[in-house]
């Protein structure tokens, strides 16, 4: 199910605004690449344009490819709907529909597609889903819930509950645990390592112990100041990365020199 | 691994997979894409359905209106004017209008702004939201029923007659919510930091109100009672039954039919048609409509002229302050 | 409060009124100044603006304060007191009628022989209420639409210029709406009822008269609630457009990350996060639609009859517009039976707004944001 993603020489802009400038990397099936750096660099901006997502803010446009497996997501009749059903999406605040039952909103993306699945193929989804994303033991009782209901982190999972059922072939996470206490975001850390094994896993996060304990390549973005355009400065095995960066600025971020 | 470079080389999938990815991207279903499409359709169009009657209307106005708007319309009263004489004009009307409206304004604003400095300053507990909620309620009071309360109001004190007065009451019961609201908002916009200053200096509450509260804000208040005057000054069912008609200038408000505007365009279309004798020469059969329509543009005119009045008033002197 | 004891010795009325006149002038650069520079500067003007006050002020005795205080109280009272007096004053004036039972029918022309006046609003309300629910109908479909245009799907640099655009439509005058509507909209309807009453004529709402037509000119109840939807579009556009704008991103972000399209999207996350607000919006337009005279009064060929017929003429007749009709001919007794319709429309509508509110701050309760 999981693909290698390759960005080519990528630029994004907001109008006329270039926020992140020549972004090119390599992205290693079945992996999770953790991209760093401080606020307004544009990493949260580089995720969203790997399914798309940066799109619905008016005025946003990308120059350069990025390719999923040798397909370029960019590529005119490239559908962006389609594109975001490949690849899936976790948020920094945990978004469950409130107005719908945790089964339902595991359900919300299948049912787009197919509006007839049937009854016990659905609660088989259902549980598949909430057991990928460790949550079947403490909701199984209460399927029917609303799935508001539910403590941060466990809205947490069943959002990434929710992406997983669609079967995507990447799962982008962005700041997945910032809004969540220690314990959730162990639960999460703990469920993106079982994810690994059958997902490419990109995350987002403001912090650097995270990035080192869940991560196998880690990126450095950063921006030179204000007003210039955020940029990749090093991408790296995440043990490299943290021990013996290769640039200086990375090795100034990390050990805490500023952002 | 260390060699991240631009060439996908190792573990490159099967060429299968990727072409069945090329197609899953390029592919939504189409009926799903259909209906969003349709959707869109229907959106675009309901947007297009409503400027139709806008159009319509502004164009109607303009073009069967603006013909008999003039000087002379402005400035004369149907006094003497009668059949399809080419004659008479709204003056008469419009000092009815501007006359009932203002009494209507000198009742309600006061009013309406102290309950509104009551709501910000003073209000808390049962009957703060007694009067949140009543004041709520009284802006669903049908036009209709407002008149019908100001005339049984002065039936009981003074007997059945008709005035501009009573006119202007029922339009201050339709306008004081308005008033309330608008001016409500713009005082919760007057950070607290102006009033603890104030009152940190020793400057007791009544003035720190006016002096303060009230001038910081008045942009906002202004704009406010304009708009809210703006929405009443059309009103036409509570004037029939309290105010009536007259074909001549009353500038006494307090005896007596008076003309209004609105009045005015429902008085002249329902005159209707005129017969004119064959080889008439001063007479318009059309001539009541056609006064009908310059009014009604008369009245937009006016509505517009305080709506962009109210509009600029806000946006000009309006200290924007953080809310 | 020791301060403003200590400051009200000593102090001449002539001095503390120099004082407010000189700070005229500087009082609105102050503020100017402060809207600008935002926080600090607003602080320090308000310390300005006050320093000079704190002059003006010292005259000022608890007496006064105590005074204005009593004054913005007796003004919120009075609200109360004038929502009261109202009903009570309708109540009053309508008992004549109510208490003359049947015979009210002998000295009220438009009442039906041998009826009271609560026998005859029924028609009345029987009207208005058709009229207004039919308005809400073609209303509520447009209305919605055309905020999801303005919320999500025009450029956002335009969808304020529409927006207002939309809101011209509440700022004609009802009767410019009345006069449009006979003298434009009717002409142009009359093909299009007779088509409905050729083709749709087995359906109640659209059954022709005793020879199968729609009546011409079509002075008819559909006419006059097609002019009445297009004046309950703005109040309903605009609730409705300020429910969608509030739609939480997170929401709208989650549906679209799911492979939703632009409509996907909104029927998962913004329709269902603004039901609560798209029902308050309808209940405050038919409160608009129930109480419209004009549009009523000069569109529609009056009749009292319980009849769902909408594209025949001389059937029903709204409580608004007959008062408005009847209202200036009438005898005491006439006066006393409008009066009591009135009371009939003033409850039906209060009953509706106050739905409408309860809907609104219910919604404010549960929140769909976490």
């Amino acid at each position: 199910m999981s693909q290698r993603i390759e960005a080519k020489d990528l630029n994004i802009y907001y109008g006329s605004f270039l926020a992140v400038a020549g972004v090119t990397m390599s992205i290693e099936p079945r992996s999770v690449t953790a991209l760093i750096g401080p606020s307004g660099c544009g990493k949260s901006t580089f995720l969203r344009t790997l399914n798309r997502m940066h799109e619905v803010i008016p005025g946003a446009r990308v120059e350069g490819t990025v390719d999923i497996d040798g397909v370029d997501l960019y590529a005119p009749g490239v559908d962006p709907v389609a594109v975001r059903r490949q690849v899936g999406m976790v948020f920094q605040r945990p978004n469950p529909f409130p107005t719908m039952s945790i089964a339902e909103n595991v359900l919300a993306g299948v049912r787009l597609n197919n509006r007839r699945i049937n009854k016990s193929d659905a609660a088989d989804l259902v549980e598949q889903s909430l057991r990928a994303a460790n949550l079947w033991n403490e909701v199984k009782d209460r399927l029917d819930r609303p799935g508001s209901g539910l403590s941060g982190g466990q809205q947490q999972r069943l959002c990434i509950a929710r992406a997983v059922a669609v079967r995507p072939r990447v799962l982008l996470m962005d700041e997945p645990c910032s809004a969540l206490d220690p314990i959730s975001t162990l639960a999460i850390e703990d469920l993106v390592a079982e994810l690994k094994s059958s997902y490419t896993i990109i995350i987002v996060t403001h912090n650097m112990q995270q990035a080192a304990r869940v991560s196998d390549r880690t990126g450095f973005f950063n921006l030179e100041e204000a007003g210039q355009p955020g940029r990749l400065v090093e991408i790296d095995d995440t043990a490299t990365i943290f021990s013996t960066p290769g640039k200086q600025a990375t090795e100034d971020y990390i050990s805490g020199r500023f952002g | 691994m260390a060699a991240t470079d631009t060439t996908a080389t190792g573990t490159a999938p099967p060429v299968g997979t990727s072409e069945d990815l090329q197609a899953a991207l390029s592919r939504v279903d189409p009926v799903r894409k259909r209906k969003d499409r349709a959707m869109r359709l229907v959106v675009y169009l309901a947007f297009t359905l409503a400027m139709v009657p806008l159009v319509s209307l502004v164009w109607s106005v303009l073009s069967r209106g603006s013909g008999r708007l003039d000087a002379y319309f402005l400035l004369h009263s149907m006094r003497n004017v009668f059949g399809g004489m080419d004659a008479g004009g709204a003056y008469h009307a419009i000092l009815g209008t501007l006359l009932v409206t203002g009494w209507a304004a000198l009742i309600s604003v006061p009013i309406g702004l102290m309950v509104a400095v009551y709501l910000v300053e003073y209000g808390t507990g049962k009957l703060a939201r007694a009067v949140t909620f009543l004041v709520d309620v009284m802006t669903g009071i049908p036009s209709i029923v407002a008149g019908l309360f100001a005339f049984a109001l002065f039936y009981l004190a003074v007997g059945p007659q008709k005035a501009g007065i009573i006119g202007s009451v029922a339009l201050a019961v339709l306008m004081t919510p308005v008033v309330v609201r608008s001016s409500e908002e713009m005082l919760r916009l007057v950070p607290n930091e102006l009033r603890e200053a104030s009152y940190a200096l020793g400057v007791p509450k009544w003035l720190t109100i006016i002096k303060v509260v009230l001038r910081t804000a008045v942009a906002g208040l202004t704009t406010g009672v304009m708009i809210a005057v703006a929405r009443v000054i059309g009103e036409t069912a509570p004037l029939i039954i309290t105010v009536g008609m007259t074909a001549s200038i009353n500038r006494d408000v307090f005896h007596e039919n008076m003309m209004t505007l609105p009045v005015f365009v429902y008085d002249q279309y329902g005159r209707g048609l005129t017969s004119c004798a064959p080889g008439a020469v001063d007479c318009v059969p059309t001539i009541n409509f056609d006064r009908a329509w310059a009014a009604a543009l008369t009245l937009i005119i006016i509505v517009m002229l305080l709506n962009l009045v109210a509009r600029a008033v806000s946006r000009w002197f309006a200290p924007k302050v953080r809310g | 409060m020791l301060e403003n004891g200590a400051l009200e010795n000593g102090l001449e009325n002539g001095d503390g009124l120099e004082n407010g006149d000189a700070s005229e002038n500087g009082d609105a650069s102050e503020n100017g100044d402060a809207s600008e520079n935002g926080d600090a500067s607003t602080r320090r003007a308000a310390v300005a603006v006050a320093d000079r006050l704190a002059v003006t002020g010292r005259r000022s005795g608890r007496g006064l304060d105590r005074g204005f205080r009593y004054l913005a109280v007796t003004s919120g009272v009075l609200i109360v007191m004038v929502l009261a007096a109202v009903a009570i004053f309708l109540v009053v004036q309508a008992w004549p009628a109510l208490r003359a039972g049947r015979s009210v029918s002998d000295e009220v022309g438009w009442i039906p022989d041998g009826s009271s006046v609560l026998e005859a609003v029924g028609p009345l309300v029987f009207g208005t209420v058709l009229a207004a629910l039919v308005a809400l109908a073609v209303a509520v479909p447009v209305a919605i639409g055309i905020a999801l245009f303005i919320s999500h799907y025009a450029p956002r640099r335009l969808a304020s210029a529409l927006g207002y655009l939309v809101d011209l439509l509440a700022a004609i005058p009802s009767v410019v709406y009345g006069l449009w509507g006979v003298m434009v909209l009717a002409p142009l309807l009359h093909p299009v009822f007779s088509w409905l009453v050729r083709w749709l004529g087995w359906i109640p709402l659209f059954a022709g008269d005793s020879a199968g037509n729609a009546s011409n000119p079509p002075r008819v109840l559909m006419t006059a609630s097609l002019v009445l939807a297009v004046m309950i579009l703005p109040i309903i556009t605009a609730v409705c457009r300020e429910v969608f704008l509030t739609t939480p991103t997170l929401h709208e972000e989650a549906a679209l990350a799911l492979g939703a399209t632009r409509w996907e999207m909104i029927r998962m996350a913004v329709l269902p996060y603004g039901r609560s607000g798209i029902v308050s919006a309808s209940m405050l337009g038919l409160g608009r639609a129930l109480g419209e005279t004009m549009a009523v009064l000069m569109v529609l060929s009056p009749g009292m009859l319980y009849s769902l017929k909408m594209l025949v003429g001389s059937q029903q007749q709204t409580i608004a517009a007959n008062i408005a009709a009847k209202f200036n001919d009438a005898s005491p007794m006439g006066h006393s039976a409008l009066i009591a319709t009135g009371l009939a429309l003033f409850v039906i509508t209060m009953m509706v707004n106050m739905a409408a509110r309860a809907i609104v701050a219910r919604r404010k309760d549960f929140s769909g944001a976490n």
